[in-house]
This record gives C-alpha cells, sequence and structure tokens, in this order.
C-alpha cells in the first residue's frame, strides 16, 4: 500500500514557517521518500498567515495535493484557515495552553493539544524553539525515525555550534516524546522509511542557479522583485566561489542593459525579474535582438497587472513577453515547467543565446520557482557548454575586413568581443550593415531583417518543441505550458489507477511557435483541454494563430493559486464520463 | 607601431560643420594616441543622440545602446573585462535626462570607466527640445515659452554622488580637453568629463562666443583638486564657468573590491562547463 501523506504547518509570518517545512522534508527524504512542498505567504514581513505544506510518498511525485492529514497551526488562523483542507481523521497539532478548539466543531479530526509553554519549561527550551517542538511531534505522530531529524538538524545548525544543534534536538525530542507518551493511540501512521537512495530538496530558482552555473554563467544581474529574487540570492552566494560576477543593479533597465553588455563583451550572461521588471527590459529586449547579443532573460511570473499579487503565481505573461520591443524581434522564449526543466533549459538557453546571438527568455513562475520537489540529482553528463561562432583570439587576428553581421547561409555571424587584435567593430542599435555601420537603405535594411530571422530557422532544427506525457491512445489530451505540468501529470497518474488514460502535451517552445508538433497532436487526439494560469486563455490563443484550431474546452485559473491534481482529476472526468 | 590619429579612421562625419562633437572626436583622438591605445585597445559605449554615431566616423571597440543606457552597458563590459578601458559617451538629455538613475550608481558604484558627457544644453538629434541642462528661460520646439525647470549640474550631482574624478572641459579647447580625457581615460575608477559642446544648429543660446566670454581655467588659480568642498564651489559659479580638474580621489574602484576578479578579466576565462555535484549535494 502506497504511502502518501500530506503534511501542512501555518501561522504567523515571522516565525521560520519556512524553515520548518523544510526540515520536515528533508528529513522524510533522507528516509528514501519523495516529497514536494508547497508555500504560500502574503507581501508582508510580519503579521500575515504564512503556510507550507509537505506531500510525502513512497512513490514519485509531482506536485502538492489538497488533502491535508496533520496540521500544524501555531495560532488560530493555522487552524481556521486550512480546516477545509483536512482529511478525515486528520491531525491538528496546536498550543492548548493558547486556543481552544472546540471539540464538537472538530470531532472528525485528530486534536493533538500541545502545552507549549509546559512543555517548553519542563525541559528548558527557549519559546523560539516551538516550531522544533512541533517537528518533532510530527514525526512522533508518524512513529518516524527521529534521528533521521537530528542528522538533518545536525547539518542544517552545524554552522552555528553544537549548542544551537543540540537546543534543536532537544526540542524536536521533547515533541516527539510528548506526543508518543500523550497521544499514542493517535499515533496510527507508521510513515516507513525506504530503501532507496536520498534526494536532494531543491526549488526551481535552486535548480535554475545550478542549471546556470554548470553552463557556464560568469555574470548575472537582478533587481530584487519576488517571486525572481530566490536566484538572486542562490547566484550571489554561489557564483562568486565560481568567479561570477553577480549585481544588484539601480533598476530593471540597468540590469537588462548590464546583462547584454557582458554578453557583447564575451561573457556568458544572464538576468532575472518577474513580470513587472520585465516591463522594464522590453526595449533591452530589441536591443539585443537588433545588435545580436547573447543574453538569457528570465522572467519569473506572478499576477498582475501593476504590483497585482507580489507573492502568488500565475501564467499571464505571453502577451508580454512576445511583445516585448517594438517590431518582429530575433528572439526565443521557451517556458520551463518543473525542477528538471529548469535545471536543463537554463544550461541549454545560455547555449542558444550563444548560437543564434540573440536574447533567449525563459518564462517561469513562483508556483515553479518557490516549490521544492525531492528528486535525484541532475544528470550533468549531457552539460555542454557551446559558444557558437565565437571568435577565438587567433582566429580574429587572422580576419581582414571583419564583418561582426556578415551575410551568412544560417543568419548567423562570426562575433569577435572587445580587446580581440584585428576586430574593432561597433554593434549598433541603429540599423546596420555587415561592419555595423549605420546604414538607412532598403536593400541592407531587408537584408540584416532577414539575415536575423533566418536564425530562428536554424533554431528551429534542435529547438525543444513540446514534452508528451501518458499514452498516444488517450481519451484525452490535457495541453499546459510552464508549471501546471506539475499537477497536471500528477492527475495523469491518478487517472490511470481508475482507468482513465490522458495524454499531457507541455508546450515548452513558446516562440518560435512549435505548431507542426502542436497540430499533429491536436489533430490525433480524441478530445482536448487546455489548462493554464491565466483569465483569457493565452496559450490557446496562441494556438489559433498559429495553427488555426480554435480549442473548445478550458481550464483556467487566474487567482495567484496553482491547479491542484484534484481539480484537474474532477475535470477530466466530467468530460470523460 | 605606435597608436597615429589615421588609425581610427572611418567613414567622414554626418554632424553639422562647426558642431561642438568635432572637437571633442579630435581631442579623444589625440589622448588615445597620447595613452597609446589603439582601435582594439578600448571599447565605447553609446547612447542615442547626435554624439551617438561617433562609432560611425571613429574605429573602435563600441557599443551604440539605447538612449540613456551608455553607462550601464560600459559597467557591465567593465566588470567582465577589467583590462579594457571602457568610455561611455551620453548626451546631457540622454544621460541625465533618460538615464538619470543610471547616472547616479554608476557613480556611487565607482565603475573604473570614463563618462563623456556631451552637454549642449539641448536635444540635438530630435530637432531641438529642452535639456535637463538648459539655462532657466530657454526657448525651444518643447518649451516655446520658455523652459521652467532650473537646469541640472552634472559636476554637483556627481561631486555629491561619490564621483572619484570630476572634470569638465569646453570642446573648442582642443589641447585643454585632450589633456583632461587622457587623466580621465587613466583615472582608476569613475571619471566624469563634462564637455560644453555648442550645438551650432539648434542652440542660439549658448554659442561658442558664449563660453568663450565665461570659461576660465582652473590650473590657472590656486584651486586643490583634492578638495572635495572647493570643487564644489567652484561647480556652482554660474557668472564665469571654471573648466579642468574640479576634484580627484583615490579610492579602489567597484572592480577592484570584486575578490572574484582578481588574476584573468572573465573573458579571458573559459566558460566551460562547471561540476555541480558539491551544491546539489549540498542539498540533500
Ligand atoms: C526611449 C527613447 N526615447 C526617445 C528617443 C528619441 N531621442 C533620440 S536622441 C534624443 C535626445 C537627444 O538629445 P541629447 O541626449 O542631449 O543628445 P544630442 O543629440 O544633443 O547629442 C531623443 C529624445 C529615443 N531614441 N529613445
Ligand atoms: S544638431 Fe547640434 S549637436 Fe547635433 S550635429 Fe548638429 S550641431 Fe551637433
Amino acid at each position: 500500500m502506497a504511502q502518501d501523506i500530506q503534511w501542512k504547518i501555518g501561522g504567523e509570518a515571522g516565525f521560520g514557517i519556512m524553515t520548518t517545512g523544510l526540515l520536515f522534508a528533508k528529513a522524510c527524504l533522507r528516509g528514501g521518500l519523495n516529497t514536494f512542498n508547497y508555500t504560500e505567504y502574503p507581501s508582508l514581513i510580519r503579521g500575515g498567515h504564512n503556510c507550507m505544506q509537505v506531500r510525502v510518498s513512497d512513490e514519485e511525485i509531482h506536485s502538492q495535493t489538497k488533502q491535508v492529514n496533520i496540521l500544524v497551526a501555531l495560532n488560530m488562523n493555522g487552524v481556521t484557515r486550512h480546516t477545509e483542507e483536512l482529511a478525515d481523521g486528520a491531525a491538528i497539532i496546536y498550543d492548548s495552553e493558547d486556543l481552544t478548539l472546540d471539540e464538537k466543531e472538530y470531532e472528525k479530526y485528530d486534536l493533538i493539544g500541545m502545552p507549549w509553554k509546559q512543555i517548553i519549561k519542563d525541559n528548558d527550551l527557549k519559546e523560539v524553539m516551538k516550531n522544533n517542538i512541533a517537528l518533532g511531534a510530527s514525526l512522533g505522530l508518524l512513529n518516524y525515525d527521529l534521528e533521521t531529524l537530528f542528522g538533518v538538524i545536525q547539518d542544517t545548525f552545524g554552522r552555528k555550534g553544537d549548542e544551537v544543534v543540540n537546543a534543536n534536538k532537544k526540542a524536536a525530542k521533547a515533541g516527539y516524546d510528548y506526543v508518543q507518551e500523550h497521544y499514542k493511540e493517535l499515533c496510527k501512521i507508521t510513515l516507513q522509511k525506504t530503501d532507496n537512495e536520498p534526494k536532494m530538496l531543491i526549488n526551481g530558482a535552486e535548480a535554475i542557479s545550478i542549471g546556470a552555473i554548470a553552463g557556464g554563467l560568469q555574470f548575472y544581474a537582478a533587481y530584487p522583485m519576488t517571486p525572481s529574487s530566490g536566484i538572486l540570492h542562490y547566484l550571489a552566494k554561489e557564483g562568486p566561489k565560481v568567479g561570477m560576477v553577480v549585481k544588484h543593479a539601480e533598476d530593471e533597465i540597468s540590469v537588462a542593459n548590464m546583462a547584454v553588455g557582458a554578453g557583447y563583451a564575451g561573457a556568458r550572461s544572464m538576468c532575472g525579474t518577474a513580470g513587472g521588471g520585465f516591463c522594464l527590459m522590453a526595449e533591452t529586449v530589441g536591443l539585443a535582438g537588433l545588435t545580436e547579443t547573447p543574453v538569457v532573460m528570465f522572467n519569473v511570473m506572478r499576477p498582475g497587472p501593476a504590483t497585482g499579487l507580489p507573492t502568488w503565481t500565475g501564467q499571464a505573461d505571453i502577451p508580454l513577453v512576445r511583445g516585448a520591443g517594438q517590431d518582429d524581434v530575433t528572439k526565443i522564449i521557451l517556458s520551463i515547467g518543473d525542477m528538471q526543466d529548469s535545471f536543463e533549459l537554463t544550461w541549454k538557453a545560455l547555449n542558444y543565446a550563444e548560437k543564434y546571438q540573440l536574447p533567449v527568455i525563459v518564462m517561469s513562475d513562483k508556483y515553479l520557482t518557490e516549490s521544492h520537489i525531492g528528486t535525484a540529482k541532475f544528470d550533468t553528463g549531457s552539460v555542454v557548454v557551446d559558444r557558437g561562432l565565437l571568435l577565438s583570439d587567433e582566429q580574429a587576428a587572422k580576419e581582414e575586413d571583419y564583418k561582426r553581421y556578415k551575410l551568412t547561409d544560417t543568419g548567423i555571424s562570426p562575433r569577435a568581443i572587445p580587446g580581440q587584435k584585428g576586430t574593432p567593430f561597433a554593434a549598433n542599435s541603429d540599423e546596420h550593415d555587415e561592419y555595423g555601420q549605420s546604414d538607412e537603405e532598403i536593400e541592407n535594411a531587408i537584408a540584416q531583417k532577414d539575415k536575423r530571422l533566418k536564425k530562428l530557422e536554424e533554431y528551429k532544427k534542435e529547438m525543444p518543441t513540446v514534452q508528451m506525457f501518458g499514452k498516444d491512445d488517450a481519451d484525452l489530451t490535457v495541453i499546459t505550458w510552464g508549471s501546471t505540468k506539475m499537477p497536471a501529470r500528477e492527475a495523469l497518474k491518478w487517472l490511470e489507477k481508475d482507468g482513465i488514460n490522458i495524454q499531457i502535451m507541455q508546450i515548452v517552445s513558446i516562440h518560435p511557435f512549435p505548431s507542426e508538433q502542436v497540430s499533429e497532436v491536436i489533430s490525433k487526439a480524441k478530445e482536448t483541454l487546455i489548462i493554464e494560469g491565466n483569465q483569457t486563455a493565452q496559450m490557446a490563443a496562441l494556438i489559433r494563430e498559429h495553427t488555426g484550431i480554435e480549442l473548445k474546452n478550458k481550464f483556467l485559473r487566474y487567482d495567484g493559486r496553482p491547479f491542484y491534481p484534484e481539480d484537474i482529476v474532477a475535470k477530466v472526468k466530467e468530460m470523460v464520463n | 607601431m605606435p597608436v597615429n590619429m589615421n588609425d581610427f579612421k572611418k567613414q567622414d562625419s554626418t554632424w553639422c560643420p562647426a558642431c561642438g562633437n568635432f572637437g571633442i572626436w579630435t581631442a579623444l583622438k589625440k589622448a588615445l594616441v597620447k595613452l597609446d591605445l589603439g582601435p582594439d585597445q578600448v571599447c565605447f559605449t553609446m547612447g542615442i543622440g547626435c554624439h551617438g554615431h561617433l562609432h560611425n566616423y571613429m574605429k573602435t571597440y563600441a557599443f551604440e545602446g539605447l538612449h540613456g543606457r551608455s553607462l550601464p552597458l560600459g559597467a557591465a563590459i567593465k566588470m567582465v573585462n577589467k583590462d579594457i578601458p571602457v568610455v561611455a559617451f551620453a548626451g546631457d538629455g540622454d544621460c541625465l535626462g533618460e538615464g538619470g538613475n543610471h547616472f547616479v550608481h554608476t557613480i556611487r558604484a565607482n565603475h573604473d570607466m570614463t563618462l563623456v558627457l556631451h552637454d549642449n544644453q539641448t536635444y540635438g538629434l530630435t530637432t531641438g527640445q529642452t535639456a535637463p541642462t538648459s539655462l532657466k528661460g530657454y526657448k525651444s520646439k518643447s518649451t516655446p515659452s520658455g523652459v521652467i525647470e532650473t537646469p541640472f549640474n552634472p559636476l554637483t550631482l556627481a561631486l555629491s554622488s561619490g564621483a572619484t574624478f570630476v572634470a569638465r572641459a569646453f570642446s573648442q579647447d582642443l589641447s585643454g580637453l585632450s589633456d583632461i580625457l587622457v587623466k580621465a581615460i587613466s583615472h582608476k575608477g569613475f571619471a566624469l568629463v563634462d564637455i560644453f559642446q555648442p550645438c551650432v544648429t539648434f542652440n542660439k543660446v549658448n554659442t561658442y562666443q558664449w563660453f568663450k566670454e565665461r570659461v576660465y581655467k582652473l590650473e590657472e588659480t590656486d584651486h586643490d583638486t583634492s578638495d572635495k568642498i572647493a570643487a564644489l564651489s567652484k561647480a556652482l559659479e554660474t557668472e564665469k564657468l571654471p573648466i579642468g580638474v574640479f576634484y580627484e580621489e583615490k579610492r579602489p574602484s567597484y572592480e577592484d573590491e570584486l575578490p572574484q576578479l582578481e588574476g584573468e578579466p572573465i573573458v579571458n576565462r573559459e566558460a566551460g562547463k562547471r561540476d555541480v555535484d558539491s551544491l546539489m549535494e549540498a542539498l540533500r
């Protein structure tokens, strides 16, 4: 029998809820289990309601689910805000000195009241250890191995010294023992470890960053903006150790221009922001396109417009990103759907930028960037660094009449960088001739525009188009993009158990659009359902534009929350039955 | 072979005859010859405006970016290639209007680069509107009744933002300008050279004659270039207009302060695949 439980902790922002959730997940991962962490928090530092849920299973999982089996409520909001999510027979761990839960109202649940203050006093602990007591209590309720948690505590707090480590361990043990002693009969579930190799706990931001580091990134610029800041924070910490410059610039306009400047100068370069910052970067997308400068730009989406819902998720920036820069900008737009994509498409994006000498925009979102999954270490065997037609110093020195924008069969021209002997040229945001000189003549304008567009034809030969999951002869084809891939894959698994076969098409390439692949899949599908996180079915519009196909069935969500597999399953069943 | 003026030859200029930009162009070439920096040993960035066309007439590595953005482009080039001298060119509208935020922040960061500010107190390329440095009352196509705002003072703004080299020059004073450019390019850290550059076509107020009647050389006074307060008060003069080096200070540049830049410039290092196993291991 598969083990599949969901644990959730909720309370006031600023009380270490995220850390506690990560410790819980790590303890599970170290026992050879699989995890998925999803977190919600408001755009406040103190006072709002924060929560994190950790789904644990011994099977491979792709997303969070709705039903919570163990709820740790650090305050009354922690109870009331999540009551609806509780599974029958779920346990609520709460502070019995502070909160009174009406037994009648909560009769369906196991109430694990814990006198925090008493426990703190009896065990000579500090008030701030409350979360760790709760963590221990949760594992006690699951009859899980406490030593595994001790190992995680050791590795997490080791830097802070033995005293901190021991205090944290002691708090966890106090919680564990209290539950085992006072609620033994309610410790019904036993979370079994497996022999599987422990996985890493990684979120999308870390996966992007590690993909970038593996792919030889040398320069990263950003201006803080949720939910893209995780990339900045990770790279600011780890980047300099591998020689990378990470710059927090004055605004996103500067950020984008710096990333382009570094790319022009010959560094592997990237920048990142959320939709609001991306608006400011739009002009620079055009600059990189026209000057054929390699750069990777991340747009980590959140709901808008304007400041919108800063800490929530959405998939509504297709028109923004596609439209960035006036006229037809030669650019590539990719969308990533999970941690594996985050790693892989980041290093690939760095290659595409240099091979095709253009801006590559990668779209992620809050749900992907800030959710954690337990996953095997990424396979780095296939990582390659391809710098395209970048001239070596020796090659540059041999150039006699160097044309930076030379017309070639592929549209791609050999690229020199500042400082190389013999190839001084100007990158020029005015339309220019093969040398880079400003040129407004008709023939030249057409030749250079055609040259740039040709590069995309070349790119299409290796473009990551769509990813398919499930069986070809499925009853229904779900079309999606970005992070909705995760709950969709989870739903596929569940539906299969119920004897319903669906197929998923995840559209990876937004621009150029993989029209052929998409038309083919849709034309063969028995029925389709498009699922996306925006109000106006932006992907469906893109599909119509490129294939002429009008998708009838749309499942849209635009309230800042991600899709849940339960909703997808229900929707599919409604359609199939 | 030593560098000479002809090494930079490209296409003929299309600036209006007698434009102040000609003086800047010549003085710049002289400065590079003096510094023995050839076309492939220096990198220019420029914004959009008449100044931005310089790269069409002068052969070097260059990036004519977008209006107002020559500074972030230049700063990034310097961060990844600390060995190449970077000179950013900008118009007054370009740098103080559209790119005003970059102006103060690049100065604050003390990136090791030079900013050549083509200060013609008007918008040239867009055919004569008011600029952030236009004198109060300046009548232009966009301010037919005269501009209401008071002018920006790039020098005091730079000084108060922490600039480590602040100078002003007059485009007609070729040798003075060329000397200042040599000093600015040699300066370690951010160097501002604000240049009075008459726009003969659109600015009928701040003409060559107007400047000639007002400028005087700081080096002919007892001005102490290490005295910031003195520099500020000199920069605030409006009757007569001092030219020369106002202020100079030794401070590590942004690039000096980045430990990861020790050794070879980033662009000379191999951008190879990196081992990320330990990073992934740390997440277990
Ligand atoms: C984003 C943007 N806005 C406006 C313009 C139009 N534009 C080009 S140059 C310029 C101003 C030119 O004045 P200045 O910067 O002082 O340079 P000058 O031509 O005097 O050298 C303007 C407004 C532009 N190119 N880009
Ligand atoms: S418009 Fe003014 S600044 Fe532009 S080239 Fe003519 S004189 Fe020079």
